[in-house]
């Protein structure tokens, strides 16, 4: 078998009737179909329970699934380790908890990944850190601790953290359910800048501002299962399903 | 200062009363002991026995390699000292003299100039005590001053220094490449003490993490494993495993194989460590939050690179002073090996004791050997703190 | 509900050496034979370096004479009764050390962690000094020191130090206590020998008060450690109701102390019982000394150790079985 290589088709991640089941018996995920292309911006939205989180984690390998098959970026997640650490090269994510290394500081939190696991000089990640850095605007932090950082700062180093392992792919898991409302802007701000770079991206949030403006499509989880799949503008002016009434119904 | 003192000592009727009842039994104590101290007592038993207490039996002709040994300990310490002072970490810029330093190297003067005259040592050797401390205070200054010029490639070799220095005392007392053998029935007294403590110590981090992370893992075999081992020594009364280590070892062993009793009794205490060891590393693990593994998993590091990497620094901080206190209690014990005939410090002082010159002077050898103890465990607990400020990034530097 | 596996991958399954679902399995499959082959390795040599001394495993060695004398014991033995009465003999003398040693130390630390909190500024000191001097002095050195500079060095006879109700000689503790007959009796002094209703020896004095003080001062840390986890918020309001400070600490403070205390007070009853194995550096004749001396006589390595053993893990499971117990009821008290 060869060694998988990222394919340069325009589908990023696809999605064909996923399963989960947790060890206690709770049925997660009912079989959900998603297919992401390239350079788009989907968000998931969905009421809390909805399996969500859980959906985007299985892309990734964070969790497991029993039935169905996930491809992401033409590589097939199965029981291949070595399937498992391509794909984990390939996708980077950002956590509602931030999940900075609070012992390193934030140009090594960095670098520690792109140095270890593609094996680059330390010299020339430091100097894209930086950059990245710069780019989600916090050039100046680049030696403090994340302790010292406030919410936002934070989240804004992790996205560059994922950054910085150039991926194909970024999952955001409610990337600003964890901050104070102030500093929910900067955050989305640099998730538009970035959307805007045509990376390929896949939200869950709750943030509806940012789903109108910002996304390609927006898709309705809810019990397990995927709803609906609409552009923002059908989505919210005019959805197909009663269920997905029923949900802007609360959130709007 | 003296509205402090009367509203700690006496705010209500009742903590007067107490206070001065408190007051009056501490200056009696106080008192009665100066008196023992500086009349009756006689300390001629230390310094007639500082050798013995000092190394035991070793052969005095070859005590210059242990010379040898301590000056270059002390000059990795100095080394190692001057460079911890020449790099801060990295968010604490400017401050390059933190007062505390400045605190521990007057402590250390004085005590170098103080304790020779006290001990009434032997000139020869008070001059060679001045000269380890005045070596000690010129590396730490050299090694602070030069330090920042030092290319990283050679500081990364630095903390080499240690373990190479462990290996060459190692050589040195034991002997070989030319030097005559000494055995270790010949070690004795505060080397034989610090040897056993510091072989157990390094020895039992290993294990204990290990140890650790097999009764944290998923596979029930490992964790059972680890558990049974754990729960295994830690029922056990030391000394008895000291005694099984000196009866059954040799039964274990192929042929009656039967390693020196020292080594026994140092791998013995390494693993009887290791247990309490693991405890203590485990509370850590377990204070490290989920989502670390996540993220560093997310990002493509492998599981061993995670743990490396992300998982145990963490986790040793938070264990850290669990684990030091694990250390001090490991130095402690090396005392009941007085209990199965090694002549480690307390061990010696029993045989000092029982030479009829020095009959019944209990007193003053038992508290020299506590105050001994109480010196170096509590040099420990103060070095542990400065540790944990040091890796804490949270610390907000003191000046 | 049977779950079924994760799925394949659509070209079959990797090797095994990648496969995720393998790779943990083989991991243990190679640790458990490692072990395995170390534990009969040692066995191995055990059995056969034993049949070679003659000293395979057997019991019938317990119920021979033991021809040695206990210094003291409350269960009757002499040096014509068997090796198994002795060794019950040294049991109940740890026993004994130990539940002294216990109630002490828990009374002692107690105090010692409840004046950590007091208004006074001076007992605060004194908590603090007593258990960081105590926490640095090995254990062994203490106990040698109470032994041999403190109460060996007691006088004797009509010299010995009267205090009401208690007389210490170098002969003794004697304590006063109810006699024969249900009548409070002081120690006397006959005929040059002091006689009293309740007598310790030395030795376990000796022990008992360095194992006290010892203990006293770890417990004392976890006893602080529990009430400064209590919130600041309860002794503000306590106040505030106009509670005394000892009121507050009885009736507010100390039971919810408890809920943190229990668990710690468990490691600290578990290391006193083995602690008290020390004995027999004072010459107190204590389960280990008893087992000590039977090995020198009888060789009989293996054997005695594995009494050893069972014993000391069983007082360490009597004691974590009660301090759970313990713990429950201490934990129930929240709803």
């Amino acid at each position: 078998m060869t060694v998988p290589v990222a394919s340069t088709s325009s589908v990023m991640i696809e999605a064909r009737a996923v399963e989960k089941w947790y060890p206690n018996g709770f049925h997660a995920l009912k079989g959900c179909d998603l297919e992401v292309r390239r350079g788009e911006v989907v968000v998931i939205m969905g009421p809390s329970g909805s399996g969500k989180s859980t959906f985007i984690r299985t892309f990734n390998a964070l969790e497991d699934f029993q039935k169905g098959q996930i491809t992401v970026d033409g590589i097939a997640l199965s029981n291949d380790l070595r399937n498992i650490d391509a794909i984990r090269r390939e996708v980077g994510m950002v956590f509602q908890q931030f999940n900075l290394f609070p012992h390193l500081s934030v140009i090594d939190n960095l670098t520690l990944a792109p140095v270890l696991v593609r094996k680059r000089p330390k010299a020339e990640v430091s100097e894209q850190a930086r950059a990245l850095l710069e780019r989600v605007g916090i050039a100046e932090q680049a030696d403090k601790f994340p302790g010292q950082l406030s919410g936002g700062q934070q989240q804004r180093v992790a996205i560059a953290r994922a950054l910085c392992m150039e991926p194909r792919i970024l999952l955001f898991d409610e990337p600003t359910s964890a901050l104070d409302p102030e500093m929910v802007r900067e955050v989305l701000e640099v998730m538009q800048n970035l959307a805007a770079d045509d990376i390929t991206m896949v939200v869950v949030t709750h943030e509806v501002k940012f789903a109108r403006h910002v996304a390609h499509r927006v898709v309705l989880m809810t019990d397990g299962v995927v709803v609906e799949e609409a552009p923002p503008e059908t989505f919210f002016t005019t959805p197909a399903h009663e269920r997905t009434r029923r949900f802007l119904d609360q959130i709007l | 200062m003296l509205r402090k003192l009367r509203h700690e000592l006496f705010s209500t009727p009742g903590d007067g009363v107490l206070s001065l009842g408190l007051l009056s039994l501490l200056v009696l104590a106080l008192v009665g002991f100066l008196r023992w101290a500086f009349h009756q007592a006689e300390w001629a038993v230390i310094q007639a026995n500082s050798t013995l207490f000092a190394v035991g039996r070793y052969p005095l002709d070859q005590q210059w390699r242990l010379w040898l040994l301590t000056t270059l300990l002390v000059g990795a310490a100095g080394l190692s000292w001057g460079l911890l002072r020449a790099h801060p970490r990295s968010d604490r810029e400017g401050v390059l003299w933190p007062r505390n330093d400045r605190v521990a190297a007057a402590v250390l003067v004085v005590l170098a100039l103080w304790l020779p005259f006290a001990l009434r040592l032997h000139p020869g050797i008070q001059a060679r005590w001045w000269g380890l401390a005045a070596l000690l205070l010129a590396l730490r200054w050299l090694a602070g001053r030069h330090g920042r010029q030092l290319p990283s490639k050679l500081l990364r070799l630095v903390p080499l220094i240690w373990p190479a220095t462990y290996i060459i005392g190692m050589v040195l007392i034991s002997g070989g490449l030319g030097m005559a053998k000494v055995p270790p029935s010949e070690w004795g007294g505060l080397l034989l003490t610090l040897l056993a403590a510091s072989f157990a110590i390094l020895l039992c981090f290993p294990l204990g993490v290990l140890l650790a992370l097999g009764r944290r893992s998923e596979l029930p075999l490992l964790r059972w494993a680890s558990v049974v081992y754990i729960e295994f020594i830690r029922g056990a009364p030391l000394i008895t495993l000291l005694f099984l280590g000196q009866n059954i070892l040799g039964f274990l062993l192929p042929g009656g194989l039967a390693p020196e009793r020292i080594w026994r009794a140092a791998w013995v205490l390494t693993f009887f460590a290791a247990a309490y060891l693991a405890e203590a590393v485990r509370s850590g693990l377990a204070a490290v939050p989920a989502g670390q593994v996540e993220a560093a998993r997310s990002l493509g590091l492998s599981y061993p690179q995670a743990l490396q990497q992300v998982i145990l620094p963490q986790a040793l901080r938070v264990a850290l002073p669990s684990m030091v206190g694990q250390f001090i209690s490991l130095l402690q014990d090396t005392t009941l090996l007085s209990l199965i005939g090694l002549l480690e410090l307390l061990g010696v002082a029993r045989t000092v004791m029982a030479n009829p010159e020095f009959l019944g002077k209990n007193a003053e050898v038992y508290l020299t050997l506590a105050v001994l103890f109480w010196c170096c465990c509590a040099a420990l607990g103060l070095g542990s703190r400065a540790l944990e400020r040091r890796l804490d990034p949270q610390t907000i530097p003191s000046r | 509900m049977v779950l079924p596996s994760p799925p394949s991958a659509p070209d079959g399954a990797p090797p095994w050496w990648r496969d995720r679902r393998v790779v943990p399995w083989v991991v243990q499959a190679v640790v458990g034979l490692v072990v395995l082959f170390l534990i009969a390795f040692l066995l191995g040599n055990l059995v056969r370096n034993l049949t070679a001394a003659g000293l395979l495993l057997t019991w019938r060695w317990l119920s021979q004479p033991a021809g040695f004398d206990l210094a003291e014991t409350i269960v009757p033995f002499d040096a014509g009764m068997p090796y198994w009465r002795g060794l019950l003999a040294g049991l109940a003398n740890t026993l004994r050390a130990v539940v002294c040693g216990l109630v002490g130390a828990t009374l002692l630390g107690t105090l010692a962690g409840m004046a950590a909190f007091s208004s006074n500024g001076l007992l605060r000191g004194l908590a603090r000094i007593y258990v960081e001097v105590i926490r640095n002095i090995p254990l062994l050195l203490q106990l040698v020191f109470w032994y041999f500079v403190v109460f060996l060095a007691l006088p004797n006879g009509a010299a010995a130090l009267q205090l009401p109700g208690v007389v210490l000689a170098k002969s003794g503790l004697y304590l006063a206590g109810l006699a024969e007959g249900l009548r409070w009796q002081l120690p006397q002094l006959v005929n040059g020998v002091w006689q009293a209703p309740l007598r310790l020896s030395v030795e376990f004095a000796a022990l008992l008060t360095g194992l006290i003080i010892y203990s006293g001062a770890f417990i004392a840390e976890v006893v602080r450690g529990g009430i400064a986890a209590v919130p600041k918020g309860q002794w503000e309001a306590a106040a505030s109701l106009g509670l005394g400070w000892f009121t507050t600490l009885k009736q507010v403070v100390l039971p919810q102390a408890l809920r943190v205390i229990v668990p710690g007070l468990n490691t600290q009853y578990i290391s006193l019982a083995k602690n008290s194995s020390l004995a027999v550096a004072v010459g107190f004749s204590d389960l280990y000394s008893v087992a000590e001396t039977t090995l020198n006589q009888t060789g009989r390595a293996v054997e005695v150790y594995l009494i050893l053993l069972g014993a000391y893990l069983g007082l360490d499971l009597l004691i974590s079985a009660l301090m759970n117990g313990l713990n429950r009821l201490v934990q129930i008290r929240e709803r």
